[in-house]
């Protein structure tokens, strides 16, 4: 497969491999947090963590929009697509995401018209081919995804599309990284930057991250040869003391990322004063909403949403693993009441999400290993 | 319900429910058949109902797959299939035309896979209270003379073999949705497994341990069902994997794993490793198992798991499926 099969060539990546253990100083322990979900999903699929030297952390980040997305926001989202006449559509990933009455799959399973779309213009046509119903989608997604829906929605205004809203849920990236600075109890040595978001955002938006926090951060893309590139890179700033934006990801991500896209994004969204992000609490302007020249297509103003806030589950420390002070397997919950088929937290339910890539790939290998050991050892 | 989905809840469901109550306390081997005593000789039976949207797919239709389905589930079993007897169940208002061309794609599968259909019942529910068909078929098989099976006999050291390139199947009736804007020259596999079981059991009759074949829940999860039931480790080598690219670039773009799609015309062997190169050459000299591959082995740990290594050292532990695949987007 062209673009993809160089990027995940064998002797590329031994090479890589070979040129990260060289330039790991063996008496420095790194923890490097890759921002983006798709880059936990890769590290997990691939096996990464096999061939990197043991002192080289890789810490999973906020950057999967399921796992970040609080409770309350689901049961807000469900309680629309209950209404009589509704179709609640979303992005598969949603659909296994527990609400406080069960995901969007169990309430399908019950009756609700839930739909899986792939874009939310497949929701639009939704709309169009149901004249009689109300489609709303459920809108997730940091930068990502927001401009395909911006774009959906000035479509349904030019097409005078009355039947279908857009419940918001988009996020952005920048606030959530600053959240993760912020914590006291985080220790961050250098970030591999967000692939796809980038696209869309471009490098510039990071600089703050190196010139004022002095750290690294290399925007990288998804492959094995990718990730590891960025790890070499990112460990020489490290060794150089230097902290600078890099761009390892050039086939697709513009330094000034994607205009079109942006202007889209701004003409339908402002931000929202603030917003909360599961295990990260309430964030100042780190979510969008939609402006009021759309209203007639917002799922909050169409209908009156219940506002539901939902306490995570207190056994859960969803929060701690989201900001990489816990590895998910060190969670209570972890693997026992929380498992892919019945997940108790969010992180558990994206295959982006860190417990659910931890528990697919990696947990049985480390618990086989676990008991492989003496006791002592 | 995931329980139709083939993966763990499938499994609890069986385990938890229909074993318990309907066999007695004592959990039989679960093979995809079972062997009765008839008579003074043994029978293979076992049973299947087919449910797929939509009907008619590039490559079969919803008849091939009821006649295959079973015929392979015998096959896989050490069976080679004699009589099926079907059931229809019919919505109200299923146009005559569609249920003659699934009959004739009966006929036709069940003339190429040398089986007799011998019987049937025919049931027509309300509009709306079915999807406009559903298939059940059930069949009786004769033991391939010279054949052992079962997961007890794997050992460490084995070879894992199947018999060509996996997901077409899965991949072609998510494209045939046509919900996604996605094209591509695939075809389902649906096709009896029959005649590479026999060249399998002609060229290595004492050879072959277990075979299986990897429909819902894909090869990880049959695979995952194998280790459970015999405690051992399955290790599977990503590169060795016969996929096609149409099917590899499906997977990527939706974010499915191939190993977890299913198949309708492909199985799965376990082989005594000094057996493993003849039982290959079999099954390649049958016209369609040119692409049959050795795709990993047993070992002995971690117990009751299947890794993939990656072409570069690293592993990963595949699970079975949980639910339907669904695709990622966001």
């Amino acid at each position: 497969m062209r673009f993809v099969d160089e990027y995940r060539e064998p002797e590329l990546v031994t090479r890589a491999a070979e040129e990260i253990r060289r330039l790991a100083d063996p008496g420095r322990h790194y923890r490097l947090m890759e921002v983006c979900g798709g880059h936990t999903h890769a590290i997990y699929r691939f096996g990464l963590k096999d061939i990197l030297p043991e002192n080289i952390e890789l810490i999973h980040g906020p950057g999967c929009p399921v796992c970040v997305l609080p409770m309350g926001r689901i049961d807000d989202g469900l309680a629309i697509g209950e209404r009589e006449n509704v179709i609640f559509a979303a992005f598969g990933d949603m659909m296994r995401v527990p609400g406080a009455r069960g995901s969007p799959l169990e309430r399908k399973a019950s009756g609700m018209d839930v739909r899986i779309v792939y874009s939310p213009t497949d929701a639009l046509k939704l709309a169009r081919m149901h004249p009689d119903r109300h489609v709303m989608f459920f809108a997730i997604g940091f930068e990502t995804t927001a401009p395909s829906t911006a774009l959906t929605l000035k479509r349904a205004r030019d097409e005078g599309i009355t039947n279908f809203s857009v419940f918001c849920n988009h996020v952005t990236i920048i606030p959530a990284i600053r959240a993760i600075l912020d914590s006291p109890d985080m220790r961050i040595d250098a970030f591999i930057g967000p692939g796809h978001v980038s696209t869309v955002i471009g490098c510039r938006p990071y600089e703050w991250i190196a010139r004022v926090e002095g750290r690294p951060i290399v925007v990288s893309g998804f492959e094995p040869v990718d990730m590891l590139q960025s790890i070499v890179m990112l460990l020489r700033q490290l060794r150089s003391g230097t902290a600078t934006v890099e761009n390892q990801y050039t086939r697709v991500v513009p330094w000034e990322g994607n205009r079109a896209a942006l202007a889209a994004m701004a003409e339908v969204f402002e931000l929202r004063p603030f917003f909360e992000w599961r295990g990260l609490g309430f964030i100042s302007q780190s979510a969008l909403r939609i402006r009021d020249a759309y209203a007639a297509w917002d799922a909050e103003r169409v209908f009156a949403i219940p506002g539901v806030r939902v306490t995570d589950p207190k056994a859960a420390q969803c929060g701690e693993v989201l900001k990489g002070v816990l590895k998910p397997h060190q969670c209570k919950l972890f693997g026992r009441e929380c498992t892919p088929e019945r997940p108790v937290g969010a992180l558990m339910v994206s295959s982006e999400g860190s417990c659910a890539a931890y528990y697919n790939y990696e947990h049985r290998k480390t618990a086989a290993a676990r008991v492989a050991q003496p006791v002592g050892a | 319900m995931a329980h139709g989905a083939g993966g763990k809840a499938s499994r609890r469901l069986i385990d938890g429910l229909f074993v318990p109550l309907l066999y007695g306390a004592t959990p039989p081997a679960l093979g995809d058949a079972a062997f009765v005593d008839v008579g003074g000789g043994r029978v293979a039976l076992t049973t299947d109902s087919f449910v797929v949207t939509p009907l008619e797919f590039p490559g079969g239709s919803i008849g091939e797959l009821a006649v295959n389905g079973t015929v392979n589930d015998l096959a896989v079993a050490g069976a080679s299939a004699v009589a099926l007897v079907v059931s229809f169940v019919l919505e109200a208002g299923l146009r005559s035309a569609v249920l003659e061309r699934e009959v004739r794609a009966m006929a036709g599968a069940a003339r190429r896979a040398g089986v007799a259909i011998v019987g049937g019942d025919t049931k027509v529910v309300e509009h709306g209270k079915a999807d406009q068909m559903y298939i059940a078929t059930t069949g009786v098989g004769r033991r391939i003379p010279g054949l052992e099976l079962g997961a007890d006999r794997v050992r460490p050291g084995d070879r894992i073999l199947v018999s060509g390139p996996i997901g077409d199947h899965g991949i072609t009736i998510l494209l045939a949705r046509g919900e996604l804007d996605l094209e591509a020259c695939l075809r389902s596999d649906t096709r009896s497994v029959l005649p590479f079981v026999l060249a399998l059991a002609d060229a290595v009759p004492a050879g072959i341990r277990w075979m299986r074949d990897p429909t819902r829940g894909g090869v990880a999860t049959t695979l995952n069902e194998l280790a459970l039931d015999s405690g051992v480790a399955i290790q599977l080598h990503e590169d060795r994997l016969p996929v096609r690219p149409e099917v590899r670039g499906a997977c990527e773009l939706l974010g499915l794993d191939p190993l977890h799609i299913a198949n309708e015309g492909q199985f799965l062997a376990v082989v005594a490793p000094a057996c493993a190169d003849a039982a290959l050459a079999a099954l390649r000299a049958v016209p369609g198992g040119e692409g049959a591959s050795l795709i990993g082995e047993i070992r002995e740990a971690p117990a009751a798991a299947v890794l993939v290594t990656t072409g570069y050292g690293g592993t990963r532990i595949v699970d079975m499926l949980v639910g339907d695949p669904l695709p990622r987007i966001c």
